[in-house]
């Protein structure tokens, strides 16, 4: 049997020139709302359109029109069956003080493999400090860790000019970016089914524990914790929640235990990464300022009681805010 | 409800049982689009490093540090704003025509586009996109790393020319139908394969050759004449073009 195919493409023609039209004005201004009536006529013709293509598919060989309605087709299909959440309007508040914690709560038991995790990298790169000293030159590539700690702390606290006069802002956005890079890339690791972010994370808890037991064998002590903890005490939580996201990634992937499929897995995660990797972002750049502007500044410029008080008040607040901020908030209830 | 064939198509059925196919992709493509994103990247931080000159004249220091952020900035966000605004496009992408899209053909979510483009640290891994080329070459799908994590497919779309449905329109006479149990008969012998060459003809006819098209509407016509033979009086003075015009104006009437 054939179609009427004269009579039905002069029919149908006005109504995907229509759905065309329609089709690239959402494309063009992706902001626009669609009233009820304008709703419920793009779905008529996306229905009207669909007709047409199941007809053209069954009656007619016509390729060119049959691809023409094709596309039309896919392009209205995502508008009109997306049925996934949209919030209306994004509050940075509400998601700073609600969604952000609330997310990283959520996904405790990623943040306790994390911890796990590097906390045995610092029990090793604090063993092999400890067994054998030669082992720094290879656990910490960086030139200024080489030397003995007591010679770097004589240096720094009778360094009469500030090695750091018109570069701190530079040495703040190197920080920044280079921290934040670093913590994407661990997070990004976690698609290598999570054992990229163990070995980084590892990685880093050998770099840690080596420096801490260097300084601490060596009776510097109270220069380790002023030096380290003002921006440390951020920067070392963020790099376990670029950890903790990576493996909640990696679990995504694995799914143990979860009978639902891969693709459902990693859809429902996806918000969860994008909201921990901007609060990760957000305190890897409070740590770059405080690494620049208050870390690398020692006694007697900046007492060492002043950094170790100002890096608990800090801890404190991040330790409260992650641990209790958006208790009540509405997110977790949807969830 | 998905398939995929080796032709790179992703065929998509819709709750209303229809099927429509989007063509995926290839690494090569993508590659180029990827390769134009990057020169916008760098003409975009030069740029925009020689207009933040200006503030040299409050800080170097802080000039510096204000650049540095700036090209950090665009070479993470680029990709991601622009794929959110423009629905899965980048200005590479626009231009080879290239679109990211949801698996299941849905509109895209912002965290797909933002795990899709942090994954690119992975991808880009050991250089040049080897880890992300080489699993888009073996996907099923062409989908790199930060495509599966995200749930999303890169595919081609290309512009279609609007069907010229005045090419089927028939002449306002046509002689055929003075014989209606012929074009009955016609009709009834013609089977859908030999109507749609007939059509096709007709809508290609001004792509082809002088030479050719008068070949080609000849065959055309001298097998139709054979599966329904009309009196010679209404097929007299008419061109083999115009018989097919007639022959599909009574097949599709």
């Amino acid at each position: 049997m054939i179609v009427n195919l004269q009579k039905f493409l002069q029919e149908e023609e006005v109504f995907w020139k229509e759905l065309e039209a329609r089709l690239d004005e959402l494309e063009k201004a992706p902001e626009l709302k669609m009233t009820l009536d304008e709703v419920k006529r793009f779905h008529y013709l996306y229905q009207r359109t669909s007709a047409g293509l199941a007809k053209i598919t069954t009656f007619s060989a016509e390729p060119e029109i049959r691809r023409y309605l094709e596309s039309l087709v896919a392009r209205a299909y995502g508008e009109v069956q997306e049925e996934r959440d949209h919030p209306h309007r994004f509050s940075p508040l509400n998601w700073f003080f609600v969604t952000f914690p609330q997310t990283f709560r959520r996904h405790s038991l990623a943040l306790l493999l994390s911890l796990m995790i590097i906390f045995a990298g610092c029990l090793f790169g604090g063993a092999a400090i400890s067994v054998d000293p030669q082992a720094k030159a290879i656990l910490l590539p960086f030139s200024h860790l080489q030397d003995s700690p007591a010679k770097r702390v004589a240096e720094e606290e009778s360094r009469k000019e500030d090695l750091l006069k018109h570069k701190k802002m530079r040495g703040t956005a190197f920080y920044m970016t280079h921290n934040i890079q670093v913590s994407i890339f661990m997070i990004a690791m976690g698609a290598t089914y999570g054992i990229g972010t163990v070995l980084l994370l590892f990685y880093n808890g050998v770099m840690l524990g080596a420096v801490v037991l260097d300084y601490i064998l060596a009776g510097q002590t109270t220069f380790l914790v002023a030096w380290l903890s003002p921006h440390g005490v951020i920067e070392i939580p963020a790099v376990l929640l670029a950890g903790q996201t990576g493996l909640v990634l990696a679990g995504a992937l694995i799914g143990w235990g979860k009978r639902i499929p891969l693709r459902t897995r990693l859809r429902k995660i996806s918000p969860d990464i994008v909201t921990m990797i901007f609060g990760i972002a957000l305190m890897l750049t409070w740590a770059g300022f405080i690494e620049a502007f208050v870390s690398q500044y020692h006694e007697p410029v900046i007492p060492y009681a002043v950094k170790t008080g100002f890096a608990i008040v800090e801890f404190t607040v991040l330790v409260l805010f992650l641990g209790l901020a958006g208790m009540k908030g509405k997110n977790d209830e949807q969830r | 409800m998905m398939n995929s064939d080796k032709i790179n198509r992703l065929l998509i059925k819709t709750p209303e049982g229809i099927i429509f196919s989007l063509i995926l992709a290839g690494p090569v493509t993508r590659l180029l689009a990827w390769a134009v994103d990057i020169g916008c990247i760098a003409v975009a931080t030069i740029i925009l490093g020689l207009l933040l000159g200006f503030l040299k004249i409050i800080s170097v220091d802080f000039s510096s540090a204000v650049t540095a952020l700036v090209g950090f900035i665009i070479s993470i966000s680029y990709a991601i704003t622009l794929e959110w605004y423009w629905r899965g496009q980048t200005l590479g992408k626009k231009l080879l025509r290239l679109r990211v899209m949801d698996v299941q053909g849905l509109r895209l979510q912002f965290s797909q586009i933002m795990i899709r483009n942090i994954m690119r640290f992975v991808d880009s891994l050991p250089a040049f996109y080897a880890v992300g080329g080489l699993a888009c070459f073996f996907s099923r799908r062409a989908q790199r790393l930060g495509d599966f994590a995200a749930n999303t497919i890169v595919v081609r779309t290309p512009e279609f020319a609007d069907p010229d449905l005045s090419q089927l329109t028939a002449g306002k006479f046509n002689s055929l139908r003075a014989h209606p149990h012929l074009c009955a008969r016609l009709r009834q012998l013609t089977t859908p394969q030999e109507a749609a060459v007939a059509v096709r003809a007709l809508l290609r006819r001004n792509q082809l050759l002088p030479e050719a098209r008068i070949e080609l509407f000849a065959a055309i016509a001298v097998h139709f004449r054979n599966v329904t033979p009309f009196p010679e009086e209404v097929t007299y003075g008419i061109t083999d073009e115009q018989y097919i015009r007639n022959v599909v104006d009574v097949l599709f009437s």
